[in-house]
């Protein structure tokens, strides 16, 4: 199969779905010539010009908004932000407005529209620009949140979350941009709200999300020379989260490690520790691990910056723990 | 151009209906009928009304928590409304938003926001679909004075002149953001000298005066709907009752002050001109009233006999499809 990457897989859900419905239509800051910050956009402005490939002032809450509106008399827009942490200047617009239009309405009005946005951790962009904040957004009613650690995945959610009647914050992982995956020629869709096992195992569930894929990935390949088997799971989508697929994996292994880029506190791992807790106690033969960001704002030095992420080793030695 | 007779009786008409019910609204809050917030418009009248009836029926407005004026005038039923406020199954959005929030899509009512300044982003985006879509309707955003220090005042309102987007921004200066005066904070004359630093036109109007208020919006809708795009109106008006029925609106203005404006009261204001110009008799007059509190009567027996929202219907609407 042909391999693209993260990035191009994006590009090409969203050249599809535009010359699919001349409903959808992008607008963000520096998306059209200079084709986007993380070059996600690149070369759509010549497809699709300048109204589809909106340019938009640095105003993110008036992006947001922009968006909202469109949708609501049909439009399907692609908003993109700049960066997941800049999404707190249209906090109000995609918490209080978005997200509650539907409910708001008492299902007279719809806002079909998603808000792509990298995830930026790894790369020295310090406090203001590596945050993980996909927590925060899941527990708001009324948002789906995708997450997606493949270009496979990458490309066939978002073509879904286009399609979706439901606002979509599509969180994207810059570290991943580059990374090579098989993508099918051929047209296809993914579920939002279905994980994916990513390896099967027997021993140890690790649920993991974006990055954070890649390096259970590595421990796994490390745990099997040790003779630990581990199953990894993607749960792609934060909010609907695939719990059945989490704990009907936890009743095989009987052993649950959970790693994200978020802090520890209040991250996805606290609410699928809960859940497993109350749905699963009984085939438990261990206490859930976490492996998260340490409660710390996230410090620049590249050094300092690697301590306190989630790092492959750090889940071979929270498997090795309770295996 | 003059506005046409037809039309000051017209909103003559409207300014009645929103006047009775928001006096009825007002007693039944007192009788307990009504459980959350009634934010009235009573004074404000001309301004939603003269800009409503210069609006076509496939034009769209968005509004604020002090929206009944403006929705009532856009079209919306007697009877849904205060169904609403009675948090009732039969109200526009099922009794599950209130007096703050209700939209009414078949009236082209897209937006009632009680967060301040969030409608504005919104309703550029429906300006902006509108556009895209070369539909030829105009969209108008309701807001307060208060409105204007918002981060999304500013960001809406460059948005739609640096798009030259088809929408007009009514700001309905009653005064006082709750207890705060404008004029203690603005450094400008008006609040439409804002507009200025937009570069698109800004008019300061009597908002008392039904006619002046319809001749500047006509203005702003031809020009919009030429594609001339946006307009920042003020309307100078007061609301006769504090920022809530739990404000009686004493300890921040003097009686001097609320008796001196309720001279000028919008309703016998364009009540004298009608009479003066032959356009209404005073039996005529009378029976409006009379009319006016049949149909109150009959809304609020709808909205008392009217069932309750089930239980089941709050969790119900957040998300379009079955997730």
């Amino acid at each position: 199969m042909r391999e693209l990457t993260y990035r191009e897989a994006i590009r090409e859900a969203l050249r599809e779905e535009m010359r699919r419905d001349e409903s959808v239509f992008q607008l963000g800051e520096d998306i059209g010539r200079y084709g986007g910050t993380c070059k996600v956009t690149v070369g759509l402005i010549d497809e699709f010009g300048p109204d589809r490939i909106r340019d938009m002032p640095l105003s993110e809450a008036g992006i947001v908004g922009v968006a909202l509106g469109a949708a609501l008399i049909g439009m399907r827009p692609v908003a993109e932000i700049m960066y997941l942490d800049f999404t707190l200047i249209a906090a109000d617009q995609i918490i209080n407005q978005v997200a509650k239009t539907h409910y708001m309405s008492a299902g007279q009005l719809k806002a079909p529209l998603v808000i792509r946005t990298p995830q930026n951790c790894g790369i020295s962009g310090a406090a203001q620009h590596s945050q993980s904040l996909e927590a925060l957004y899941t527990h708001i009613p009324g948002l789906i949140v995708i997450f997606p650690s493949t270009p496979y995945d990458a490309k066939g959610l978002l073509k879904s979350a286009i399609r979706s009647d439901d606002p979509v914050l599509f969180i994207e992982c810059r570290a991943l941009y580059d990374r090579k995956g098989p993508v099918p020629e051929d047209e296809y869709l993914l579920p939002i709200g279905k994980a994916d096992i990513k390896r099967q195992g027997k021993d140890v569930t690790v649920v993991a999300i974006a990055r954070n894929i890649v390096q259970a990935l590595e421990a796994a390949k490390i745990l099997e020379r040790e003779g630990i088997d581990i199953e990894v799971i993607d749960p792609r989508t934060m909010n609907p989260l695939d719990k059945d697929t989490i704990i009907n994996s936890v009743k095989k292994t009987n052993k649950l490690v959970i790693v994200h880029d978020a802090w520890k506190t209040g991250g996805i791992g606290a609410e699928i520790s809960a859940s497993v807790a109350q749905d699963a106690l009984d085939y438990m033969d261990a206490p859930i691990k976490r492996v998260a960001t340490l409660d710390t704002c996230i410090p620049y030095n590249p050094k300092l910056e690697q301590y306190v992420l989630p790092k492959t080793e750090n889940i071979v030695r929270a498997v090795k723990e309770i295996a | 151009m003059k506005t046409s007779n037809e039309k000051l009786v017209e909103i003559y008409l409207l300014m009645k209906r929103c006047r009775a019910f928001e006096e009825r609204a007002v007693v039944e809050y007192r009788k307990g009928n009504i459980p959350g917030f009634v934010h009235t418009s009573i004074g404000q009248e001309a301004i939603s009304s003269a800009v409503c009836a210069m609006l076509q029926k496939d034009d769209y407005i968005l509004t604020t928590h002090r929206g009944h004026s403006d929705i009532l005038s856009k079209g919306a039923r007697l009877d849904k409304m205060m169904a609403e406020l009675f948090a009732k199954k039969t109200g526009y959005c099922k009794g599950k938003v209130g007096s703050m929030h209700i939209v009414a899509p078949e009236c082209n009512v897209l937006g009632c926001s009680a967060i301040v300044g969030a409608g504005i982003p919104i309703a550029c985006g429906v300006a902006l679909a509108c556009k895209m879509k070369n539909w030829r309707r105009v969209t108008v955003c309701f807001l307060g004075d208060g409105t204007t220090f918002t981060g999304a005042f500013h960001e809406g309102v460059g948005i739609a002149a640096a798009f030259d987007l088809p929408v007009i921004f009514v700001c309905e200066n009653n005064q006082y953001a709750i207890s705060t005066y404008w004029k203690d904070y603005l450094k400008l004359e008006n609040i439409a000298a804002r507009a200025k630093g937009y570069g698109i036109p800004g008019v300061s109007v009597d908002g008392m005066d039904a006619k002046s208020m319809a001749e500047a919006a006509r203005d702003a809708i031809e020009r919009a709907r030429e594609g001339g795009g946006p307009t920042f109106i003020e309307g100078r008006t007061y609301r006769y009752y504090g920022h809530g029925q739990y404000d009686p609106g004493t300890t921040y203005r003097t009686k001097e002050e609320v008796e001196k404006w309720k001279k000028k009261d919008p309703i016998k204001k364009l009540y004298s001109l009608l009479l003066q110009e032959r356009l209404i008799t005073e039996i005529e007059n009378q029976e409006i009233d009379a009319k006016l509190s049949r149909e109150l009567d009959e809304a609020v027996k709808f909205a008392l006999e009217s069932p309750e929202p089930e239980i089941e219907e709050a969790g119900k609407d957040n998300y379009c499809e079955n997730l």
